[in-house]
């Protein structure tokens, strides 16, 4: 009668009523408020955040700092050794645009580096949960642990078929255009490309800055170089070309600098004109996506028809705002996409590979009816454990193992109105045994949040949650956290 | 049908949530925001078709017009570039004043239409601008165990692919 095997549960005796392959464990990661946290720092993207979420940038900035020091250090210099000169031998005009140019492009480069590329903010729990729901129903996808096929959807622009595809990290189905940044971990709306010399990603909302950035860095870029050279030519007039050089040494390192950047900064606006000029994003232009080669149907569908009006909605269109509210402060009731630092982004590695067909655990034997339940916790604390009454004993079933990882578990067996706690096992790593991996919540009839796995061998054998009322025919979804794992539910059963 | 509530701190405090519906882009005229105004099966016996498609296309007018390109965006634009974008540390965007308007016009939906209902409606900038979530609640109260059942029961047909074995 009592059960067998380690632990503080002697006296409670269950039997197995309804099980069912389940797969995964959705866990939504609720977000404890602590101390009014705001939403930057718990952004799921790789990302650095300054004055307090004001500031965003990719998590690589060294190349950004040479840009910052490039620029400074050649502006610094014109200024102070150049324009002295110009300024009382040519006309005073010349340090006001080169100061204009300056302001220009720090202006620009600071708005490019510091803002919001555009990042759209992963799918919430619930979300994911009813995109996987339809992903299936348009799959039809059967049990039995095979690769689900990969997820597009398509839909037609303007006569074009474009592909959506369903991005595995944010779990959305990603908007025409958008791309993910993998350097960033973050979807990106009109995604252009990833610019290590911003130190961020230019996609739908910074592009225009970055447009400006290198036009105006073009022009500032000539400008340098054709008023040094002026300068050195003036001099060398009156003293001889060594003696100039040698009176300006400055005018030599700005001549060195603007030589080799004019060329890539001056050709990068020539190719981002032609983007704009026929709206397409790098991207789109680098894997030839709307090009005639690919076939005589091929066109640009996002194209207004001509030059001006590309250029006027690019440069002029409205600016959306920012849709991941960085400076918000987290809602304690708000479900929080999954970050990455924990064990649940996991799923979005496993979830692709879904190696989820679980073989027979050796050793491990469908329990039969009346029989108990054997949860080896070793280290199981035994205050821990709630007592539990028998009220009645019910039918049992298998236990059925888990087999692919969109499975949900069906609970009709319940009489109406009935409790049942729900078992989540997984083997543990050496034993035969299975040991009680997580635990749950009731939220709802019907509807349960399970939270985050232990990780297997913590002593949390014991740890029951609250057991729920479930309103047959009750139907409960799981998303895998862990392989070889095993759902049931348990009918508590009264003495 | 469970009884009638009334107001939207009522709903909240009374009703527990049931599913969530939501209605996804409709990309089909670009990247424009435009939701899909196809009427969700789960909100069959909840809100009559009318009301609800009303409702999306207002929402979709609203958008439109914050992404309008046209005299006004770019002389906001081209102001914007002649001061190189300081501009934006003093002055609100054209697109942040439409979604403000939208978001009242949200509030005042659900406190109209759709709380009276048992329904919620979530401003979709708050979900990325992916979706316009729909809470349908159940009252806790009431012994809501059909239509709850109905409900969960429609919510997981859906599922029912996954589970065919059984």
């Amino acid at each position: 009668m009592p059960p067998g095997g380690g632990g503080p549960m002697k006296d409670c005796e269950y039997s197995q009523i309804s099980t069912h392959s389940s797969s995964p464990m959705e866990s939504p990661h609720k977000k404890k408020k602590i101390a009014a946290r705001r939403k930057w720092e718990v952004f799921p993207g790789r990302n650095k955040f300054f004055c307090n979420g004001r500031i965003m940038m990719a998590r690589q900035t060294g190349v950004f700092y040479l840009t910052l020091i490039l620029i400074l250090v050649t502006s610094g210099l014109f200024f102070a050794f150049d324009c002295p000169y110009l300024a009382v031998k040519i006309t005073p005009a010349i340090p006001v645009v080169g100061g204009i140019l300056f302001f220009f492009v720090m202006g620009t480069l600071l708005r490019t580096s510091f803002s919001d590329p555009g990042v759209l903010p992963r799918a919430t729990p619930d979300e994911a949960a009813d995109l996987e729901r339809q992903i299936d129903i348009a799959n039809g996808t059967s049990s039995g642990g095979y690769r689900p096929p990969p997820r597009t959807k398509e839909v037609i622009i303007n006569g074009q078929t474009v592909k959506l595809k369903y991005c595995f990290t944010c779990k959305i189905f990603r908007p025409p255009r958008a791309s993910h940044c993998s350097l960033c971990d973050n979807c990106v709306e009109r995604f252009d490309h990833h610019c290590p010399w911003v130190g961020n990603c230019v996609g739908k909302r910074n592009y225009r800055f970055f447009y400006m950035f290198i036009l105006s860095l073009s022009f500032l870029t000539v400008f340098i170089f054709a008023f040094v050279i002026t300068h050195v030519i003036l001099r060398s007039q009156q003293t001889g070309f060594l003696n100039a050089l040698k009176d300006s040494p400055a005018s030599v390192l700005e001549a060195v600098v603007c030589f080799f950047s004019v060329w890539s900064i001056v050709g990068l606006s020539g190719f981002h004109t032609y983007l704009i000029s026929s709206n397409q994003t790098t991207n789109e232009d680098i894997k030839g996506s709307w090009s005639n080669k690919r076939g005589k149907e091929n066109y640009n569908p996002y194209s207004y028809g001509n030059i001006f009006t590309n250029c006027c909605v690019a440069l002029c269109g409205p600016i959306s705002p920012s849709l991941i509210d960085r400076r918000g402060y987290i809602q304690p009731d708000t479900p929080q996409p999954a970050a990455p630092s924990n064990g649940i982004a996991a799923y979005g590695a496993t979830q692709s590979q879904s190696d989820m067909n679980i073989s027979d655990i050796p050793g491990s034997n469908p329990i039969p009816s009346g029989s108990r339940s054997r949860y080896s916790s070793p280290s199981a604390p035994a205050d821990q454990s709630p007592a539990f009454c028998l009220y009645g004993v019910a039918s049992s079933e298998h236990f059925t193992r888990v087999q692919s990882h969109k499975d949900s578990l069906k609970c009709n067996q319940l009489p109406h109105g009935s409790s049942a706690d729900i078992l989540i096992q997984s083997p543990h790593a050496t034993e035969d045994s299975w040991h009680l991996l997580t635990t749950w919540d009731q939220e709802g009839p019907g509807r349960l949040s399970i939270r985050a796995p232990h990780s297997i061998g913590s002593s949390l054998g014991s740890q029951w949650g609250r057991s729920g009322t479930f309103l047959a025919p009750s139907r409960l979804s799981f998303f895998a956290t862990e392989r070889k794992t095993r759902v049931s539910v348990i009918r508590k059963i009264k003495c | 049908m469970p009884p009638q509530v009334h107001n939207l701190q009522e709903l909240r405090r009374s009703a527990s949530l049931a599913t969530k519906v939501f209605i996804q882009r409709d990309y089909s005229d670009g990247t424009i925001c435009q939701f899909q105004t196809k009427f969700p099966p789960e909100l069959d016996s909840r809100i009559e078709r009318q009301l609800f498609e009303e409702t999306v296309k207002t929402l979709n007018g609203f958008y439109a017009e914050a992404e309008k390109i046209g005299g006004s965006s770019y002389l906001e634009g081209c102001l914007a570039c002649a001061t190189a974008y300081f501009i934006f540390l003093c002055m609100e965007t054209h697109y942040e004043k439409v979604l403000k308007k939208i978001s009242r016009y949200i509030q005042e939906q659900n406190e109209k239409i759709f709380a009276p209902r048992g329904l919620l409606l979530t401003d979709p900038v708050e979900r990325g601008m992916r979706v316009i979530e729909i809470s349908i609640y159940e009252d806790r109260c009431s012994s809501g165990s059909s239509s709850s059942g109905s409900s969960s029961g429609s919510g997981s047909s859906g599922g029912g692919g996954g589970a065919g074995a059984r």
